[in-house]
């Protein structure tokens, strides 16, 4: 039977997709169910003196409306952070309290107030209008290379900082600095970004009088962990009366995990009105309370020798939180930021310094890429710069200074199992014809264009878990993930994984994994995710951990189906275990080639006994039935890695920037489905440009979001792209036995110093910010202009 | 949205009969609907004129080209009339948006609202156009006024807009990446007599470059504006473009549009 792991199989979602009929949260509507509106805060940070709501509860169809005094009164625990971050001087970090609803303050534009439900949303809407809040309005904090010398937003949080992180050893930098030829420095704005999921956020709940059991309907990332959050934390029902759904979900990119206000409130509020409740947010409300990514203000260095070799480096950064400390919020610009901020690359001594602080903006998490692309970002930057002012090739400077003996042990944290950067490097090389690039580069200037490039190798920690090594850095949880293999009587089965599709296509691509464990037609196989009622337990997805966990624990669930299913045919067949084989889907007997299909066999585990023609015995000490679980926590994070090339053309008269080309070689080890895996790099690919020359989510100085819907936040479009020419190199990863690395984030991750350094690699040098937008690259053409002119 | 009477009246005179200072008419819906959705904008009536025939299709006679009020982008871009009689008219109305909004917008609805960086009203004011409401005839030099405003009285409703046919045009734009609305956009149309160059986005609302136009009159040709400095004064200036960005644009598109005629 040939093997369905590497092969590209269609799309099984695909089917219920493409005929529009997904079935979404928006989409499930439960009878006598109530609408919800929230009353939001107009200002980014104001006392809440007073909230009236009597005209609102007058108002035609309102059946309720809750405030924040209501929510403390019956104790609902508010949002969470999930990691706990320890300052360099060993102190705590300082997370203030985020009630579901606000209170006493409010501390973004869009933090939720009160709610109102009512029999249709045009009354729900209707209502809240009516519902009075009287602000005292206070001077925001938003620029948050300011915000720990303003006023501090939260009590106790003394300068608005959460905390003062080091991972590192300043004393050995200093001592690699002062032995360096030259050191090379950048200061780097990585600019916010609005995850911009196509389905915004919403949630059904459903309280069963009887049972008093809440069903939570909820677009999430990870149900188990949002019922897990929503009990220890919420207190909104014990875990065994809270059952969370998340069906398909459009995309979540990260702002999907967390548990947010909405559903906390809504399913505390459903069992108080004891009417079911939908909410759908609107799409300005995602783009107001979405959890944000990136929002970074960076200093960094390189400390080289004047042949190219790095001695070492240090990154100073302050780091956006927004509002609230969310559940990666405080990871992800430390431990998933600073120790892969060295890169690909030898560096013998190194430091990350983050400060991370509060200011009056919505709340900052994980976003693809989730610190990865930051720290890409910085230490790329610097490697091309240090390229330009050494006078070498920026692809000689890197082979230089890769490691090339695995595993590898980075400076800061990873010791990485696997990779051969120098063959990526050389492979997106040739594919992006990079020794053709002079004669290109003259094309387009005679053209009177200005003609870039520019190369990014990453490397990532993702498969986001080793439980042990992520509570040792913080983590609330340990993140293994669990799966369950339940082989039906009649010979179909249902896989039940703890990571949730949102787009990952586990549908097609863990059923191939399945498929071929067990010798059976992909078609008998259906996954099953997302329903806390389903399935054990699960860590969800995120972090490109579905696959290096998540397809591993299915992995070792097939494989103890096919262990208790050779004792049933051994038994059956009547020969010793150990003569059995199982192959392509059969059991065979080695001696008598006699055979039991997988399908028999799950047969007789659920007919145990004998009757006729029927033998079906079940060994002694097997229970009857076939279905096995089984918990993966694997050894080591895994190390996707690659070498990414842009190049781009840029027309000074208008300073709009043309992405020419696009090479990509990546190293995701051993690909399950090739095309869904160039599915992913494409959209990461496409959300790196997007932050690169297009995407900013842009804050006036009284906290007012001014790129709050499409009319004015730059979403790129099909058109603001080439084609994507990708290539793969495989080492296989050594820590999960599928040699499987994930491959979610690495597109976002690699492309946005790709395209910056094309840029500025045009603009011979001049640095410039991201977003490179028309006008920016215009300008910096035009001071280009000048001093040429002034040279001459 | 808050609730509202819906009327779909089949002629011009029971659309103004059902007009008040609390009803809007509705023909592609492109922006009073997204207006009423996020509770901009709330009317007791909608008079929707999609169904009043008489509004919509494409006329050429021997000196212009009269398009009804509710013809939609689409049709305008893709009409072998247009194309033949006006290509730039054609060219700026299939680069108006995108195909959703381009199926449903209507040329009458977007005069009629003047958004400062739609592209219809630079086309309206290079050919001369003059705007037909149920009430008289309106040159299009006074029918834009201001920011989302126009010469149109409470009730009056556009039925047809009749340009003039140049002998030469092109339109050129600047989109603003989110919107693609123009961040500049610049209409070039070579009469008889004269040139007029149209420019919108610019400003707070689309106007005739007095200057360009003249030089164009007197030289149609890229090197009769080559080196003019197009002012910045009164030009927008918001996260999306500069004051100083927009006067480049308007300079750099103007020559793009006559080198295109």
């Amino acid at each position: 039977m040939a093997s369905l792991v590497g092969s590209r199989v269609e799309r099984k979602e695909d089917t219920r997709f493409l005929q529009g009929k997904g079935r979404y949260t928006a989409d499930i509507n439960i009878a006598n169910q109530t609408y919800a509106v929230f009353v939001r805060s107009p200002h980014a940070r104001a006392k809440i003196k007073s909230v009236d709501t009597s005209k609102a509860l007058k108002s035609s169809g309102v059946v309720g409306v809750l405030t924040g005094k209501e929510i403390a009164e019956d104790k609902i625990g508010g949002l969470i952070a999930g990691w706990a971050i320890r300052s360099e001087d060993g102190s705590e970090m300082k997370v203030p309290a985020n009630p579901p609803l606000a209170k006493d303050v409010a501390n973004f534009v869009g933090e939720p107030i009160a709610v109102v439900f009512a029999e249709t949303l045009d009354e729900a809407k209707e209502g809240a209008e009516k519902v009075k809040v009287d602000y005292k309005v206070l001077k925001a904090v938003v620029d948050p290379a300011e915000a720990m010398k303003s006023d501090a937003i939260h009590d106790g949080v003394d300068k608005n900082l959460c905390y003062d992180w080091l991972l590192g050893d300043r004393k050995a930098v200093d001592e690699a600095f002062a032995k360096a030829d030259k050191i090379i420095k950048v200061d780097l704005i990585n600019n916010r970004l609005v995850p911009n999921a196509m389905e915004p956020r919403a949630c059904v709940v459903d309280y069963n009088t009887a049972s008093e059991e809440i069903t939570l309907y909820t677009t999430s990332q990870n149900p188990h962990l949002s019922r897990l959050v929503m009990s220890a934390f919420g207190g909104v029902a014990p875990e065994n009366k809270l059952r969370v759904v998340a069906p398909d979900v459009g995309g979540g990119f990260g702002s999907k995990i967390n548990v947010y206000n909405e559903e906390i409130v809504c399913s505390w509020a459903s069992k108080k009105i004891e009417r079911p409740i939908k909410w759908v947010a609107e799409r300005t409300e995602s783009f107001l309370t979405d959890t944000h990514g990136r929002d970074h203000v960076t200093h960094a260095e390189l400390a080289v020798t004047n042949d190219g070799k790095f001695l070492g480096f240090k990154n100073e950064t302050i780091a956006n939180l927004g509002a609230y400390a969310r559940v990666f919020g405080t990871v992800t610009p430390t431990y998933l930021f600073g120790p892969c901020a060295t890169g690909v690359y030898v560096i013998p001594a190194a430091y990350s310094n983050v400060k991370a602080v509060y200011t009056n903006t919505a709340p900052v998490d994980a976003y693809r890429g989730a610190g990865r692309p930051e720290a890409t970002y910085t230490i790329e930057r610097l490697v091309e710069k240090a390229a330009m002012e050494l006078g070498m090739d920026k692809t000689e400077i890197r082979m230089k200074n890769f490691p090339t003996q695995f595993p590898f042990k980075q400076t800061l944290v990873h010791t990485v199992d696997s990779g051969d950067y120098v063959a990526g490097l050389e492979k997106a090389k040739q594919m992006a014809d990079y020794a053709g690039f002079e004669a290109r580069r003259k094309k387009s200037e005679a053209n009177g264009k200005l003609r870039g490039i520019g190369v990014s190798s990453y490397f990532e920690a993702c498969g986001i878990a080793p439980s042990a090594a992520v509570m040792s850095l913080g983590c609330g949880v340990g993140l293994w993930e669990s799966a369950e293999v339940r082989f039906n009587p009649t010979g179909q089965i249902s896989v039940f994984t703890g990571a949730h599709s949102h787009g990952q296509s586990h549908d097609t691509t863990f059923a191939q994994i399945a498929a071929d464990e067990m010798g059976v037609p992909i078609e008998n196989i259906d996954i099953v995710h997302g329903d806390t009622d389903k399935g054990t337990f699960g860590m969800g997805t995120y972090g490109s951990r579905s696959l290096t966990v998540g397809g591993i624990a299915i992995v070792n669930a097939c494989k103890k189906i096919i262990a208790k299913g050779k004792r049933v045919a051994a038994k059956m067949l009547e020969v010793n275990e150990d003569e059995i084989e199982f192959k392509d889907g059969e059991f065979v007997a080695l001696k008598s080639n006699k055979k039991k299909t997988i399908g028999e066999v799950a047969f007789a585990c659920y007919l145990p006994g004998q009757r006729d023609e029927m033998k079906s015995p079940i060994p002694e000490g097997d229970e009857p039935g076939l279905i096995e679980s089984a918990f993966y926590d694997p050894p080591n994070f895994s190390f996707p890695a690659g070498s990414h090339i842009c190049e781009v053309e840029i027309d000074p008269d208008t300073g709009n920037v043309k992405v020419e080309k696009y090479t990509a070689v990546d190293d995701f080890g051993r690909i399950v489905n090739p095309m869904i895996v160039e599915g992913q790099v494409h959209g990461g690919i496409a959300q790196g440009i997007g932050q690169a020359l297009h995407e900013n989510t842009q804050y006036d100085e009284t906290g007012q979001l001014m790129t709050a819907s499409y009319m004015d936040y730059t979403m790129p479009r099909a058109d603001n792209f080439p084609e994507f020419n990708l290539g793969f190199t495989c080492t296989h990863a050594t820590s999960n036995p599928l040699g499987v690395k994930g491959c979610g984030e690495a597109g976002a991750i690699a492309s946005p110093p790709t395209v910056m350094n094309a840029v500025i690699d045009a603009l011979g040098g001049q640095e410039i910010s991201m977003p490179a937008t028309a006008e920016k690259v215009w300008k910096a053409c035009k001071s280009i202009k000048k001093s040429n002119a002034k040279a001459a | 949205m808050k609730s509202f009477n819906y009327h779909a009246p089949k002629d011009v005179k029971d659309a103004s009969k059902l007009a008040s200072s609390s009803s809007a008419f509705l023909a592609g819906g492109m922006t009073t609907i997204p207006s009423m959705k996020l509770g901009l904008a709330s009317y007791k009536d909608v008079i929707d004129i999609k169904n009043i025939k008489k509004l919509s299709g494409i006329k050429v006679s021997g000196k212009t080209v009269t398009v009804g009020a509710t013809t939609k982008h689409v049709e305008v871009a893709t009409s072998k009339d247009v194309k033949k009689a006006i290509p730039a008219l054609a060219k700026l109305a299939g680069n108006i948006g995108d195909a959703q909004v381009r199926n449903r917008g209507t040329i009458g609805g977007s005069i009629s609202n003047n958004d400062p960086s739609a592209c219809y009203p630079s086309a309206c004011m290079a050919l001369n156009a003059v705007i037909h409401t149920n009430k008289r005839k309106i040159d299009a030099e006074k029918f834009f006024t201001g920011m989302f405003e126009t010469a149109l009285k409470s009730g009056e409703l556009v039925e047809a807009v009749e340009f003039q046919i140049p002998e030469k045009a092109d339109y050129q734009k600047h989109p603003n990446p989110a919107s693609r609305y123009a961040i500049i956009g610049v209409f070039v149309a070579k009469h008889k007599k004269d040139v007029n160059v149209a420019v919108t986005g610019a400003k707070s609302c689309v106007y005739i470059d007095k200057d360009l136009s003249k030089k164009l009159s007197s030289n149609f040709s890229v090197s009769a504006i080559e080196g003019t400095e197009v002012k910045s004064s009164g030009m927008n200036s918001d996260m999306h473009a500069s004051a100083e960005y927009r006067a480049n644009l308007v300079s750099l598109y103007a020559k793009k549009a006559v080198e295109a005629c």
